[in-house]
């Protein structure tokens, strides 16, 4: 329950709390002990080794990610393209061999700038909620939503420009993302509009896909461009109100990316090039309170940090109730 | 010495949590404002766009039309596109351009009604001289061959025109392309002849309603030609719009004069459900 609070406190844009070390499992405060002390020129070569090994590795979990990414929106240009009826619609709201699924966000806009309950629309949210639930909820960014994976491109672009110096990253406040999801809220509900979807880029983007480009994709070049130079993974990271609202959903998913702190060495290599750092917290040396702990609501499931870790520390865990084993 | 440098920490954090903070407070102003400038055109009324059947009042479509585009989708004449970002908050709704392609009806279930997940195109419309699209208006009457007494004879709207229309007596499942259609007409009547409720009326008329259902039968006429005299010893007509019309537009589309003489008004387009009551009478 603790847990729960806090990572979605830490989804809400809070920073992660320092746990107090009365909090601290038995076998933690055991293993944060042990890895105070100074480890043996041979075990250093070891690791070294083995993170040499591991960063010539390819990235498994990426391309992966990159493929069904790419197939889940084909499947809906294609559909449409050869009138198979697969899928119909666009990732705002669409059926699967006729079973209606609505995008949460899109039909909360809707419903509250409607101010009517609709019925295809509470199947489709259930279906969706129940599969985003059981995947993790921010999985549909970053392996399906196609605007992150332009993003992942901007980035690739940001790091090069940045070593450079040709662009610098700014941080901004966690908070604002949840003040975006509230205003749009309150918008929707006092216009009468779905003020959101104006400048939705996954929309925008999965519209454009399906029924060709428009003038609407001007606004996705400027988010782009705006995080090349600006801020690395600023609209994913820091605005969009559809992580939010995913990642509530995510928040009490049976499916997690789990630390082991056992196998942990803090090197940081998941921090690194993870779009939200925040839910690496117990990967910080002395942090981890238990020996196997759950990343937060915010994690999106790219797995990224499984491909970057030097020591197999991250994995996937499906775990319905409990703690992960 | 520690507490010093435990000091600058925390004096260097709480300056670049500022930062921080009022570069969220920025970001939030920006994109909200940023957004709301889709009411712009909304509210000036730069657009007025021509909705599928069963489309709400134009305030409650938007607000209910989730831009998912599976009308879109369903479309047998591909009738239906969605809208750019010059719409504002319309946005990725859809609309018919009737000069381009009209609705003809020849899905006969309205298809894209069906399709709808969220209502804004209502449910509660099952027959295509339900809905209500918009009415016709002879916009250019002093350009209209009928009025002017001519006939017609060729392609209605050239080799090049892309648009289809479905002919009952050529293929009653599949619309064919306007341009392998030739007409020789000895008075241009084409909004009439080819206005779905007047080809519907008639055959139910003949007793063959569309698949047999009575339902499908238009109360109410939607155009008729008048006999207006004569000039040049040619008798000359006038097209008359009736009640029945519910603005699907092929009568926009199949107009051979350019621009189109009958052109479909939105401004008049009123509750999707219409109560028909008297005799708009035959032509």
């Amino acid at each position: 329950m603790r847990q729960l609070i806090d990572s979605l406190s830490v989804l809400m844009g809070n920073k992660p709390r320092q746990v107090k070390p009365e909090e601290f499992s038995e076998a933690a405060r055991a293993h944060h002990d042990l890895r105070n002390e100074k480890r043996s020129a041979e075990e250093r070569e070891h690791i070294k080794a083995h993170r040499r090994h591991k960063a010539a590795q390819p990235k498994t979990w990426r391309i992966r990610r990159w493929i069904v990414l790419a197939l889940v929106n084909l499947i809906f240009v294609l559909s449409y393209k050869f009138d198979v009826q697969l899928v119909e619609g666009a990732l705002t709201g669409s059926r699967f061999v006729g079973f209606h699924m609505a995008d949460l966000n899109a039909a909360l806009q809707v419903m509250l700038a409607y101010k009517q309950v609709l019925i295809n629309l509470m199947i489709g949210i259930v279906t969706i909620f129940i599969g985003w639930w059981l995947l993790g909820g921010r999985t549909f960014c970053s392996w399906v939503c196609p605007y992150h994976l332009l993003g992942e491109w901007a980035e690739i672009l940001h790091l090069k420009l940045a070593k450079k110096g040709w662009a610098k990253h700014h941080d901004f406040d966690r908070r604002g993302r949840l003040w975006l999801w509230l205003v749009f809220v309150v918008l929707a509900f006092v216009t009468g509009y779905t003020v959101y979807e104006t400048i939705s880029p996954t929309g925008i983007l999965s519209r454009a896909l399906i029924y060709g480009p428009g003038l609407a994709l001007i606004w996705v070049g400027a988010l782009l461009l705006f995080e090349i130079f600006y801020s690395r993974r600023f609209w994913c990271r820091y605005a969009c109100p559809i992580g939010l609202t995913y990642g509530l959903v995510g928040s009490i998913s049976p499916l997690k990316v789990v630390h082991d702190a056992s196998k942990c060495f803090h090197d940081g290599a998941c921090r690194a090039v993870c779009m939200v750092p925040h839910v690496l917290e117990p990967t910080r040396k002395g942090h981890a309170f238990e020996i196997k702990t759950a990343l937060g609501a915010d994690c999106t499931r790219c797995a990224r940090c499984i491909d970057a870790c030097p020591t197999e520390a991250l994995s996937f865990q499906f775990k319905a109730i409990g703690k992960p084993k | 010495m520690m507490g010093n440098i435990e000091k600058k920490t925390v004096k260097k954090t709480s300056i670049r949590g500022r930062r921080e903070f009022l570069r969220s407070i920025a970001m939030t102003a920006g994109l909200a404002g940023a957004a709301m400038l889709g009411i712009v055109p909304v509210v000036r009324g730069w657009v007025s766009r021509q909705r599928p059947p069963g489309a709400l009042a134009e305030k409650e479509f938007l607000a209910s039309c989730i831009k998912c585009g599976q009308c879109v989708q369903v479309c047998p004449v591909e009738a239906i596109h969605l809208t750019d970002i010059g719409d504002g908050f319309g946005m990725g709704t859809p609309y018919i351009n009737s000069r381009k392609q009209a609705c003809d009806f020849s899905c006969d279930g309205l298809q894209c009604v069906l399709a709808c997940p969220t209502g804004a195109l209502t449910h509660h419309i099952n027959y295509s001289h339900q809905s209500d699209m918009a009415m016709a208006v002879v916009a250019r009457p002093d350009m209209c061959l009928a009025i002017r007494g001519e006939g017609f004879k060729g392609l209605a709207r050239g080799a090049d025109f892309k648009g289809k229309l479905r002919y009952d007596d050529i293929d009653r499942w599949n619309p064919i392309p306007l341009n392998e259609h030739q007409y020789d007409l000895e008075v241009c009547d084409l909004c009439v002849r080819q206005c779905p409720i007047e080809i519907r009326i008639a055959q139910c008329e003949a007793g063959s309603p569309p698949a047999g259902d009575e339902n499908q039968c238009p109360p109410v006429s939607a155009i008729r030609l008048v006999e207006t005299g004569e000039t040049d010893g040619r008798k000359t007509f006038a097209p008359e719009i009736l009640a029945g019309c519910v603005g699907c537009g092929v009568c926009e589309m199949i107009c051979p004069v350019e621009p189109a003489v009958i052109v479909m008004d939105v401004s008049q387009r009123g509750e999707p459900i219409k109560v028909h009551t008297g005799n708009g009478g035959h032509a």
